[in-house]
């Protein structure tokens, strides 16, 4: 694979719109965001009218659009809170996506300057990934990088970056527990690589800040996990995990890559560990199940495209972890019935 | 520096070797003095053993050149290359202690981004005295470091991690290039601090160099052969990789963890890319057959130490691998030979140092 420029035509930058202010969101992003298409969902829980500044070309999706294109599925699916953005995902039109919570400003890097976090997700997008030995000086395609001796020549072109992985300063994306052990912790080490999360490891996808190709994964970044009582501070879901899981699978068997590492947004503060804790977290409890049961998934090689390999996963989960937890049941099912959604939505 | 969060022990002074080949001089010691002086050496001098190699005053060392090394070891001396720094798995076998670090002799200390000047062995022992976490990657890399912790989605049942047996640390300035990238790229220089110490996840193998590495001797030791390379041997510059596929298939049946990252070090030496290409010429063919044969090892069930996983590699290697050339037949046979004098050397009847090396206080 030869690298390629990705157009900003091809690109759309979807945002889930948990507050309705975000004149402050768009502002500190406008010389980034006022480039490109951009697609904001408001959280269908959110009630009153969101207020945007002027200058930025977008297409506005609310709760009325949502329960329309769900219809009768309306039932089972829901993209409240963070899963709003999800149904950004299943309007948008274009090849390529990247997505910031909307608590996110752009970061400075070690030098001070100005952390373009979309253009840095696009040359994850658009050079190749090396998921299948891991070079030791990290990503091989960056200026005054390469591969090192001893990595064998044919994996050299590598593959396609299906899902790029950004970070976070100040507030980094750690669980409530943690969090709330170490009030103070805040994420202050800009790491300045991106690297390729090699073949069949799992990771912890944040949905916070990331970037993919729509056309290639799309079908597996749709939010079909939710815990009984998912609330509307990162510290209350586990919707992105889930999904990052189903998009390492897909990815691993389609022989795409997932790249983590640059850039990184500055996460402001917002809520509170200690008060997230005492809620149910049974996500955290969930999650110990779910991890072997994706380290071992292996899809069968008549799966071709992501839509088969989310179809295969969603049959693994109904037999494997639903007889333990009605909550895999119901993801199972959202996934089938989300992959028909995104097959109807293509087709429009 | 990459500090643990939890102070880990002292520096490890009595439980660590420092292993140096040469066929130079180890002038660049002078430099790494405020370092290094506190711990004790092993020279490997290669080459011409009537060559007298001085080491710079005030360091305490034993020095073994390839007389010592063949009266030591008798006819299991075949097993060690001549004219290549793999020689230095030499040093590995007769060090009484639990922990090396293994560098080079054009190998300088570098400076952090803020100017100061990098311990690479501190680094290295904070690298191996913290725990690594193979089965599931963590997105803000080490875990135990001050200033880090596990993202959230990483399961609680895998915090813990597993013990860390190899440290792989990293260069600036000259990159550890193969000869086909040295010629296209001679000017290349390494310039990116990247501020992160990482563990390998298990499943995936890595082109480890022997440059500035750690490792956890009584862990992962016997693993450590650098192979047949060099005088005699159709190939050259693959013996720390060699040693670094063979030590992670055994690591990860063992759940041993495999760090890299952090500490650089500087690189002063490009050596020449038309000498590199010779040597490496067949690796790089072979590799093709020789990375699928390592992504497909299963050990079985009864191989639960190192040399057991060893032994039963180099009978795996001996199988697959001699239909690409005869070389790996003899590779194989010399990986028995190193299990059988790592066995004689270090079995518990022979606890006292290796009679004769050239020591000094």
């Amino acid at each position: 694979m030869s690298e390629t420029s990705i157009n900003h035509d091809e690109v759309d930058i979807v945002i889930g719109a948990l507050q309705l202010d975000l004149t402050s969101f768009m502002e500190e992003w406008r010389p980034v965001f006022s480039q490109f298409h951009l697609i904001i969902v408001q959280d269908p829980d959110l009630k009153g009218k969101l207020e945007i500044p002027a200058g930025f070309n977008f297409d506005l999706y609310t709760k009325s659009d949502i329960d329309g294109v769900l219809g009768s599925s309306s039932n089972a699916i829901s993209f409240s809170g963070y899963s709003c953005r999800y149904f950004g995902y299943l309007m948008s039109q274009k090849k390529y996506i990247i997505a910031i919570d909307d608590d996110c400003i752009p970061a400075k890097d070690s030098t001070g300057n100005f952390v373009d976090a979309v253009a840095q997700h696009m040359t994850n997008l658009s050079t190749p990934a090396t998921p299948f030995f891991f070079n030791t000086l990290y990503d091989p395609f960056c200026e005054g990088a390469d591969f090192v001796r001893g990595y064998p020549f044919s994996l050299r072109s590598g593959v396609d970056c299906g899902l790029s992985c950004g970070l976070w300063l100040n507030l980094a994306d750690l669980d409530a527990p943690t969090q709330a052990l170490k009030p103070e912790l805040r994420n202050n080490r800009y790491v300045d690589t991106v690297l390729t999360v090699p073949a069949r490891t799992m990771m912890p996808v944040s949905g916070i800040n990331i970037g993919f190709n729509r056309e290639l994964v799309g079908p597996a970044l749709l939010p079909a996990f939710r815990l009984a009582k998912e609330g509307n501070l990162r510290w209350e879901t586990v919707e992105d995990i889930w999904t990052g899981m189903c998009v390492k699978v897909v990815c691993d068997h389609l022989r795409l890559g997932v790249k983590s590492g640059l850039p990184y947004v500055w996460r402001k503060e917002r809520g509170n560990a200690i008060e997230s804790l005492k809620k149910e977290w049974e996500g955290v409890k969930l999650m110990e199940d779910v991890v072997p049961f994706f380290q071992s998934l292996r899809l069968s090689t008549s799966a071709a495209t992501a839509e088969d390999c989310v179809s295969e996963i969603a049959a693994a989960v109904k037999v494997q972890l639903a007889p333990a937890n009605p909550i895999f049941a119901r993801a199972a099912e959202n996934m089938v019935e989300l992959v028909k959604l995104w097959k109807r939505a293509r087709t429009q | 520096m990459s500090t643990p969060v939890t102070p880990v022990a002292p520096p490890l002074k009595d439980e660590l070797d420092i292993v140096i080949p040469t066929i130079r001089n180890l002038d660049f010691l002078e430099m790494w003095r405020p370092f290094f002086q506190p711990y004790h050496l092993i020279i490997v001098q290669d080459g011409d053993p009537t060559k007298i190699i001085k080491v710079p005053e005030g360091f305490d060392y034993e020095l073994y050149n390839r007389n010592d090394i063949n009266r030591i070891l008798g006819p299991k001396a075949s097993c060690i290359s001549f004219k290549d720094s793999a020689c230095r798995c030499f040093g590995f076998i007769v060090s009484k202690k639990k922990y090396i670090y293994t560098i080079d002799d054009d190998c300088f200390v570098a400076k952090d981004p803020t100017g100061k000047d990098i311990n690479a062995l501190q680094q290295h022992i904070h690298n191996l005295l913290t725990p690594s976490t193979p089965f599931f990657f963590n997105t803000l890399y080490d875990p135990y470091r001050e200033g880090a912790d596990f993202v959230r989605g990483y399961p609680f049942s895998m915090r813990e991690g597993v013990p860390t047996a190899i440290s792989h640390g990293l260069w600036l300035n000259i990159p550890d290039y193969d000869a086909p990238t040295q010629l296209v790229k001679p000017r290349e220089r390494n310039t990116r601090y990247v501020d992160a110490v990482m563990t390998i996840p298990k499943g995936t193998i890595f082109p480890m160099c022997g440059m500035n590495l750690g490792f956890d001797r009584e862990l992962i030791g016997p693993a450590m052969y650098f192979g047949l390379m060099g005088d005699g041997q159709p190939i050259g510059r693959y013996d720390d990789m060699w040693a670094g596929w063979c030590a992670k298939v055994i690591c990860d049946h063992l759940s041993l963890g495999v760090k890299t990252g952090l500490p650089y070090i500087w690189h002063s030496k490009a050596s020449n890319p038309f000498v590199n290409l010779k040597k490496e010429y067949k690796g790089i063919y072979w590799q093709e057959e020789i990375i699928p044969f390592f992504q497909s090892v299963t050990f079985s069930k009864e191989s639960t130490t190192v040399q057991k996983c060893y032994i039963e590699l180099s009978k795996m290697v001996k199988e697959k691998l001699s239909p690409v050339d005869p070389y790996f037949q003899k590779l194989a046979d010399a990986m028995l030979t190193w299990i059988e004098a790592w066995e004689e050397l270090n079995s518990p009847a022979k606890s006292a140092p290796a009679a004769n090396a050239d020591t000094k206080k």
